[in-house]
């Protein structure tokens, strides 16, 4: 085991986000002391003021990027970072908030804000991995906090992550889980969703929403066209795909497919 | 295969439920199909009464629904989502952990659990199913301890299929609909207006010892003769067909097929066709340790052609392609299996066709590449 002294320090950073990501840290209650063991937990805003300087072995990177000024400070953190980790579908794929890329984001601040000249954003919000190199995405709206660990403990072991980039689909059959689409005729984006919920929305009898974002590929177009055939509308379809993982490519060019 | 030791009787309903209740009282898990979450699945039934009595299935490409049935038949439905996969060759499996103390390693082996399994309404295709996995797990020098043992442990109740669903085809695979073999006891389900019984074969000496503490008579020409039209009509109401001859020869010829093409289009390679299929046994393992590495366990989990990781070696996926992913399925399942393990890999029980999101249907796709009237899109 490790020795306390050479443990690898870890930092988690923040960028545009809900803090959703990195809260499932925080969450890991049962494991947080064991995970506190195995790595010192250097830099954590969320979790404590004690803030050590660079440089990292382990950055885990929440949220897109929006502004100017992240855009910079993204590169800092990867220039002291050994091993930079992007957790959740913001840092992965430009997040909800990347809905802004598919419209002009100056017509929004007019419309929200009293003062728009005050906000200094960008046109797009874009994953990390547009702006430095990232080796390891870890997908999800939240991540899987079990994803997390095994992501953690992988990496300190110097093996390959099991987050494998199959369908939601197989989630639900390794777990018994009858098809929503083929017995209720519920729509479902589980066919070209990226597994690592333990299929959620299905266990309940609910159509996947797609939040781990494209599974390696994924057949969006025969999946939009067995929606229509189950009675789904073009802007249903458009609004399943444009999510959480709007800005995943895979995803984006079979929205734009169903434009008015 | 064992000879039959006895003759067919009949027992009434309410017989069977005796022989649960008897099944149970011997050590058995008693799994049979119930409706769940508008499916019909098999799970561990504590009773007769959990069984979806009085409800079918109607079943299309891509389609499943449950409807009520105007009578109160038992097994008036066929084969579900689940197939008894499940439990002989199950999704998860911890193959063995290890621990660390200082420089110490140890490994240790998961007792197999001395789980008896009684399997209640296996369809004849299923029979064939779980023959073909026995094939792949039971080769000599290749055999699977836990399978073995789970298998050695099983009691089957087959059943005779009195109706066939709109995605069967076993009339056409040779498997059924009628149970021929392997099986410990044989139900035929005998229902009219004034009557509700159930004609008995016993395949096994186990089936025998079972059957002495049940209520019975001897069948009569009369109850065989209505069972044999039984099985007859089914056959003859089989939703799909299969043209099997000659399709080995005629799938391995044809690779470059344009229709691999026109399927691979509308394949999600979602993987649903080979969860669902009874004889499709691939797996991979996964590794994992705690934080601090000093214990580690080993899974096996079900794997599929279909995903990328599956075929990866140095260098990438070998199958890239949706195409390839469904080339491989296809013509391993039609094809190459009978040169692996001398019979097709599949049995005809149409799952794969139901819980294919996208409806694509095995019997069009093999008719489509091995009719020898479909020519390849390249002559040359």
């Amino acid at each position: 085991m490790a020795t306390h002294s050479k443990r690898p320090k870890l930092a988690v950073w923040k960028f545009a986000s809900c803090d959703g990501c990195q809260l499932s840290l925080l969450d890991c209650e049962d494991e947080l002391l064991a995970v506190s063991e195995a790595v010192e937990i250097a830099y954590f805003a969320e979790a404590s003021r004690a803030m050590q300087k660079g440089p990292y072995d382990i950055s885990l990177v929440e949220g897109s990027i929006t502004t100017p000024h992240d855009a910079e400070r993204i590169h800092q953190i990867r220039r002291s970072s050994r091993v930079l980790i992007t957790i959740g579908a913001c840092a992965t794929a430009g997040g909800i908030q990347a809905l802004r890329n598919f419209k002009n984001v100056k017509e929004f601040t007019r419309t929200v804000y009293a003062h728009p000249e005050y906000i200094d954003t960008l046109k797009t919000s874009t994953p990390i991995s547009h702006h430095v190199k990232v080796d390891f995405e870890l997908r999800g709206c939240p991540i899987n906090k079990a994803q997390l660990l095994e992501v953690i403990e992988a990496l300190l072991h110097g093996r390959k992550p099991n987050t494998p980039a199959h369908s939601v689909c197989m989630e639900c059959k390794l777990a018994g889980t009858v098809c929503v689409m083929v017995a209720h005729g519920t729509p479902c984006l589980g066919p070209v969703t990226h597994a690592g919920c333990d299929a959620l929305c299905p266990r309940y009898n609910r159509g996947c929403f797609g939040c781990y974002g494209p599974k390696e590929s994924p057949n969006t177009h025969a999946l939009a066209a067995e929606w229509q055939r189950l009675g789904a509308q073009l802007r249903t379809i458009r609004h399943a795909f444009r999510n959480f993982n709007a800005w995943a490519e895979e995803f984006r060019k079979e929205s734009e497919k169903h434009e008015p | 295969m064992e000879t039959v030791p006895k003759a067919p009787v009949v027992i009434a309903e309410k017989a069977l439920h005796t022989l649960v209740c008897e099944l149970q009282s011997a050590g058995y898990r008693v799994i049979g199909p119930t409706l769940r979450d508008q499916a019909i699945i098999y799970d561990e039934i504590d009773s007769v009464a959990d069984l979806p009595q009085g409800w079918t299935d109607e079943q299309q490409p891509g389609s499943y629904r449950v409807a009520k049935r105007p009578d109160m038949a038992l097994f008036g439905y066929t084969v579900g989502p689940h197939s008894w996969k499940k439990f002989l060759h199950p999704p998860r499996l911890r193959l063995w952990q290890a621990s660390r103390t200082g420089n110490e390693v140890s490994f240790s082996h998961d007792e197999t659990p001395s789980q008896k399994y009684a399997f209640l309404g296996v369809r004849s295709c299923e029979l064939h199913a779980i023959a073909i996995q026995d094939q792949v797990f039971l080769q000599a020098g290749h055999e699977d301890v836990g399978y073995r043992q789970r298998r050695d442990d099983s009691f089957i109740i087959a059943l005779n299929c009195s109706e066939a669903g709109g995605t069967c085809f076993c009339a056409s695979m040779k498997t059924g609909p009628q149970a021929t073999n392997s099986f410990d006891l044989a139900l035929t389900e005998l229902l009219s207006e004034d009557r509700h019984e159930f004609l008995v074969e016993i395949g096994s000496q186990a089936g025998a010892d079972l059957m002495h503490g049940i209520a019975s008579r001897e069948a009569s020409a009369g109850d065989l003769e209505t069972a044999e039209k039984l099985l007859a009509q089914t056959a003859a109401n089989m939703g799909r067909h299969l043209d099997t001859q000659g399709l080995k020869e005629r799938l391995q010829e044809n690779p470059e097929h344009r229709r691999w093409d026109e399927v691979a289009a509308r394949c999600l390679s979602c993987s649903n066709c080979t969860l669902v299929c009874p004889t499709c046994f691939c797996t991979s393992v996964e590794d994992t340790a705690d934080l601090a590495g000093d214990t580690a366990e080993r899974w096996r989990r079900w794997d599929s052609c279909f995903n990328g990781e599956f075929s990866y070696i140095h260098g990438g996926s070998v199958r890239s392609s949706t195409k390839s992913r469904y080339r491989q399925w296809l013509t391993h399942k039609l094809a190459h299996w009978v040169d692996q393990f001398g019979s097709s890999g599949c049995v005809g029980c149409g799952r794969c066709i139901s819980w294919c999101p996208t409806g694509i249907d095995i019997t069009e796709e093999a008719a489509a590449i091995g009719s020898a009237a479909s020519p390849p899109e390249d002559a040359s």
